[in-house]
């Protein structure tokens, strides 16, 4: 077919010419158009007000702070004069985020593996149906739980670990009292976050090429090999990404958190301690109670939360940008 | 090194349905033995018994025997993994690991093999990259990764993996069939020079690939659609594709059908 349309614009993708004139077209890409750009637009707004609201009201709380606020082991905004700090709260919520991941994702890339790799299909459908139930469950019901059973269980555990892992400082137990620690703490952010971290990992070593997996296998690769060799480069950021996610949930968890903590304004490196306390489960503990100043210091302390949870996930990006060239996606 | 493969009465199966029936057959070592014929004639499948990868599909099961000179592959106490040392297997598509350099690439099956000194395992990457025609390519960057190569490089790297482990027999199931003219060509003057040292076995569907690189043809083909894969004939691929002795294999060859 001869060509009589003059081609008057350099050529462009087909998406970038499609850009140059977005209004032509018919009515539906009209549409579809105003309403993609508008949840875009929507999306921004949303994440403007909320970091505007946070910075003002935080502002308004920690110009007022007598302590330093990034320093200060204590939380008394309602004093004469206010003197508040995140120190503690910055420590146990990283702390015990720390020790969840820890535990948790090895765990879940095993249970991820087993039931993509291991587990015979009879096995593997209703074990990975019970994972994603579990990631359902309130974190409140988790609460109770680990209030009820994990904490009066886990003193068998911390006397073992006192006594045989004592040297170590960190499990040196010096305070008498029942196990509502930031130790406990993080075994209950682990297994709350054990199943969304199971879930999207099995996900994506589902996801591996049969292509690549064969390769491995046809050199004469046993299974751990293939998984080694194929299974978790593969699927190495998606378990980054996966672990986000956990993480992004272990640092804002709330209820279970207040439910099974003693709340207190001490950094201890002996985890086995009582006390401690984080970012959600201190603005849970004190929302009710505190006047207008009190919240805003709360609000702030939030904020801190709020560039917490960010810098992790850039670093998370970070991590799986560097190795992009060598990811499976361009295979 | 090469090895002499003797088939008898080996059919293979995906679950119940029977994909290759009763196929017995000598591939001699250090030759080229080509497997053509329709789609879903079960060369591929049959290929796959051969390093017993057929049973990694789910359902897939063999029967009969395949004897690498006197050693039984299917035997009962023969592990599937030292097979697949064995016998080494070149894929349709290249499939070097996306995440590995190309020097990694070369040594992974090194690695799972045993422990090699540094110097070792790099005199032996640089022998099997020279083997697969790639080491000018790419001696300048071996720390890069394998996926960013062309087609028909990713191919020979996959080709300097598999004969770096030295196997007795090397399998390709249609190595060229995603790659350029140009580097089908280098692929094929490889596998001249390969089977100096290697038994080797080539499935394809291209009959002029079969009949410049093979010294030996196997014809395979089905009753209908359905029904399994059977072997027509193997002879010297002069002979297949001059005066074969079936009419099928002449009809086939003519372009008559498939």
């Amino acid at each position: 077919m001869a060509s009589t349309t003059p081609i008057d614009t350099p050529p462009a993708s087909p998406v970038a010419r499609e850009r140059a004139r977005p209004k032509t077209g018919r009515a539906g890409d009209k549409i579809f158009l105003g309403l993609s750009r508008g949840s875009g637009i929507l999306l921004l707004v949303i994440m403007a007000s909320i970091a505007v609201f946070l910075t003002y009201r935080a502002a308004l709380a920690v110009s007022k702070d007598e302590g330093n606020f990034l320093t200060t082991f204590d939380w008394n905004p309602a004093g004469d004069p206010p003197v508040f700090g995140i120190a503690v709260l910055l420590f146990g919520t990283i702390v015990s985020s720390i020790i969840a991941m820890a535990i948790a994702v090895p765990v879940a890339v095993g249970i991820a593996l087993f039931i993509s790799h291991y587990a015979p299909r009879k096995l593997a459908a209703p074990l990975a149906y019970v994972v994603d139930l579990l990631a359902a469950v309130p974190s409140i019901v988790y609460g109770i739980w680990g209030a009820l059973f994990l904490v009066p269980y886990l003193e068998g555990l911390n006397l073992w670990l006192d006594q045989f892992f004592g040297w170590t400082y960190l499990f040196e137990k010096t305070e008498v009292g029942v196990a509502r620690s930031l130790f406990t703490v993080g075994i209950l952010l682990a297994i709350m976050i054990l199943p969304i971290v199971t879930s999207v990992s099995r996900e994506v070593f589902l996801q591996v090429p049969k292509m690549n997996e064969e390769a491995a296998l046809a050199l004469g690769a046993t299974r751990w090999e293939v998984i080694r060799l194929s299974v978790l480069p593969f699927g190495r950021s998606g378990v980054i990404s996966a672990s986000m996610l956990g993480l992004g949930r272990a640092l804002g968890e709330t209820m279970a958190v207040a439910t099974v903590l003693s709340p207190s304004f001490v950094i201890s490196g002996h985890l086995l301690n009582p006390g401690g306390g984080t970012f959600a489960q201190n603005i849970a503990a004190k929302f009710d109670e505190a006047d207008a100043f009190g919240r805003d210091a709360l609000i702030a302390s939030g904020l801190v939360l709020f560039i917490l949870t960010l810098l992790v996930n850039g670093a998370a990006r970070l991590i799986i940008a560097r190795r992009k060239e060598y990811s499976g996606a361009n295979a | 090194m090469a090895k002499r493969i003797d088939v008898s009465g080996l059919s293979a199966y995906y679950g119940s349905h029977l994909a290759i029936e009763d196929i017995s057959m000598t591939v001699e070592p250090r030759s080229v033995t080509a497997f053509i014929g329709p789609s879903g004639c079960g060369k591929s499948t049959f290929l796959r018994t051969l390093n017993r990868m057929h049973e990694v599909t789910p359902g897939g099961r063999v029967e009969g025997k395949v004897l690498l000179d006197d050693e039984n592959l299917y035997g009962a106490n023969v592990d599937p993994v030292t097979v697949r040392r064995t016998v080494g297997m070149v894929f349709q598509r290249p499939n070097p690991f996306p995440t590995m350099s190309i020097f990694d690439n070369v040594a992974a099956g090194l690695k799972l093999n045993g422990s090699y000194k540094k110097n070792e395992l790099s005199d032996i990457v640089e022998k099997s990259l020279r083997g697969a025609n790639l080491w000018n390519e790419v001696k300048d960057r071996l720390n890069k990764p394998g996926s960013g190569l062309s087609g028909g490089q990713q191919q020979r790297l996959c080709i300097a993996r598999a004969i770096a482990v030295e196997p007795e027999v090397l399998l390709m199931d249609e190595p060229c069939s995603a790659l350029d003219p140009i580097s089908t060509l280098a692929i094929e003057d490889l596998i001249g020079e390969l089977k100096e040292r290697f038994t080797i076995v080539i499935v394809t569907h291209n009959m002029q690939q079969a009949a410049r690189v093979s010294d030996r043809t196997a014809f395979f083909n089905l009753a209908a659609v359905g029904k399994p894969g059977k072997l027509v004939e193997i002879d010297e691929t002069e002979r297949i594709f001059s005066n074969p002795s079936v009419q099928a294999t002449e009809d086939y060859i003519s372009g008559r059908f498939g």
